[in-house]
């Protein structure tokens, strides 16, 4: 996703001179072709997360538009009030990038997990939360959040994600993509774990349960149309995300509740408790239950459930 | 456009009445923070008398100076200043922290003409002003970023954070200035966490420092109006006040950081800050 992002910057940057690339200080050789191509646009800001979204928020209040980029946590929580006060209060056309969601560096840590941030970032005013499920739909939301004018944050993967989509899309902000039909149930996925939730989909077909899957690039604001007529036509819902509570599956719960849509809900997420300090991504994912067959199972709890 | 003379009886005055506003809305709203008020309203009389470019008619025109007031409790003093400018009109001073205004209690710009950004929590002002100075030299326009700070807004890492990347990027557009009443919220700045050598510690960072007696509108000017180099080390005036400065009793007393002017405290500041022109 790196690699489909800083190209799709790139693209961007030569079209319109207002967008700049702020870093701090991580992203080497990543970076560089836009450094290399844009240096007054481009600016190191060192290790200082919270000054960077400040002079962030600066350069927006002025007209720029500048993309913001580090790691996990360190562009999201290091300045959680930063992007509260002066990017979202603001309405500024900041873009917060990080990389490395969930556990994409989980081999450095607890403290290189990026599994909360979702949480904090969705209850703030204006903030668009963009998380693409993979290379092809981050390419698309940086190409959509160069066009939109609203505070946003994207959340990327590291590198190697796996290709669904087969080839470039539209992407509009606040949209599900329905990746394939089925009328038994949906599972929602936002981020990397895409590939996964189709794999799931895919196994579920093998056992004569259809499974719609959307992708749900956009978390907030999210796509109520396309939920609601998920809960309609499918009855059944899963979430899954590489994020802890308060992510995609709080949003579709808050959704069903204040809707009183005719759904069950499951949510295939990372629970409270830390138990395993660090490992490889497929090791964590499966440590935390973010795997194809916790997903099937999760579809197969409500599909042979009574209905309510 | 206003283009500013230097006049410091016109300053003074200016002072005069920004104070007579804030002791009334503190004690209109029954609001804390005076103190804060009351020490930075001579820096802000001269920046409005005779700094800052600004026309009242054209909040957003482009090449005013961006003024952000960063130590956004002393937000009366701001609204006070806008009121006597032409920016908003006095009557809109009543609003002061009143339900659904937008004359908040602390700094708020939506809605209020005026006021390039909402602050409140410390530490904020001085990386937005570094952006707004950066896109001004990349737009190559020539207006001027002031923030004025708290000293105890110098407690926050930020501004720290701050103070390397301007003068590591020579924002020589950017000015600090910091109202150093030597009070912060809970006790003296020596006691709690001492700043000093606090000159010094701006100089090792490499801005271009200078001290003010932060009340002599006389030596404010002076040293706000020096030409300006666009690429030279940013700028950063520790103006001496005194917490309270104007009101006698309130002077230096850190209880003047909570407690609401009386009828009493508004009666006496009405008679001390008469102007003797008038």
């Amino acid at each position: 996703m790196r690699k489909a992002f800083i190209e799709s910057l790139l693209a961007a940057a030569k079209a319109d001179p207002r967008i700049w690339l702020l870093c701090g200080d991580l992203g080497f050789s990543v970076l560089d072709p836009f450094a290399a191509e844009f240096p007054e646009r481009y600016i190191n800001c060192g290790v200082a997360e919270q000054n960077m979204i400040g002079v962030a928020a600066g350069l927006a209040k002025e007209g720029k538009i500048p993309f913001v980029y580090s790691i996990a946590n360190f562009s999201t929580l290091r300045c959680l009030e930063q992007i509260r006060n002066d990017v979202a209060y603001h309405d500024l056309p900041v873009r917060i990038v990080s990389v490395g969601a969930g556990f994409a560096y989980g081999a450095a840590g607890f403290t290189h997990f990026g599994i909360e941030e979702v949480a904090a970032l969705r209850a703030f005013p204006n903030l668009l939360v963009v998380s693409p499920g993979d290379p092809i739909e981050a390419a698309a939301s940086v190409t959509a959040l160069a066009r939109d004018r609203r505070p946003a944050y994207l959340r990327l993967g590291k590198g190697g994600e796996t290709a669904v989509h087969p080839t470039p899309l539209e992407l509009t902000l606040g949209h599900a993509i329905q990746v394939q039909d089925g009328d038994q149930a949906t599972v929602l996925a936002s981020g990397s774990l895409l590939a996964t939730a189709v794999e799931a989909a895919n196994d579920l077909a093998a056992s004569g349960i259809n499974v719609r899957v959307l992708s749900v690039p956009t978390i907030a604001p999210l796509d109520s149309n396309a939920i609601q007529k998920a809960a309609y036509e499918t009855g059944n819902l899963v979430t899954v995300e590489e994020h802890t509570i308060g992510g995609l599956g709080s949003a579709v719960a808050e959704l069903v509740a204040t809707e009183g849509l005719p759904a069950k809900l499951k949510m295939v997420c990372i629970g409270k408790e830390r138990t395993t300090p660090a490992g490889g991504h497929a090791f964590l994912r499966s440590e935390y239950g973010l795997t194809a067959d916790q997903i099937v199972s999760a579809v197969r709890s409500l599909t042979q459930r009574q209905p309510v | 456009m206003i283009i500013p003379v230097h006049s410091t009886d016109r300053s003074e005055s200016l002072a005069r009445r920004i104070r007579k506003h804030c002791v009334q809305m503190c004690h209109d709203a029954g609001t804390s923070h005076i103190g804060s008020n009351l020490s930075c309203c001579d820096l802000i009389a001269v920046l409005y008398s005779s700094i800052l470019r600004y026309d009242p008619n054209q909040p957003q025109m482009a090449d005013r100076d961006r003024f952000i007031m960063s130590k956004g409790h002393a937000a009366a003093v701001i609204y006070a200043v806008l009121a006597e400018t032409g920016f908003i009109p006095e009557e809109k001073l009543r609003e002061f922290c009143q339900n659904g205004s937008p004359i908040a209690g602390h700094v708020h710009s939506h809605g209020v003409p005026g006021i390039e950004f909402s602050t409140g929590s410390l530490g904020h002002g001085l990386p937005v002003g570094c952006g707004i100075a950066l896109a001004a030299r990349a737009d190559k326009s020539n207006h001027r970023v002031f923030v004025l700070m708290s000293d105890g807004e110098c407690d926050e890492g930020t501004t720290w954070e701050a103070a390397l990347f301007a003068a590591q990027h020579r924002l020589g557009g950017l000015t600090a200035i910091i109202d150093t009443n030597s009070w912060q919220s809970y006790g003296s700045t020596a006691d709690v966490l001492d700043l000093e050598p606090f000159a010094d510690k701006w100089k090792a960072f490499r801005w271009d420092v200078t001290e003010v007696n932060g009340h002599d509108h006389q030596a404010i000017q002076k040293v706000l109006s020096r030409p300006v180099d666009p690429n030279g080390p940013p700028r950063v005036v520790i103006a001496r006040t005194v917490k309270g400065k104007g009101i006698p009793h309130m002077e230096d007393q850190l209880v003047w950081h909570y407690r609401s002017p009386s009828d009493e405290d508004v009666r006496l500041a009405q008679s001390i800050l008469e102007d003797p022109n008038s």
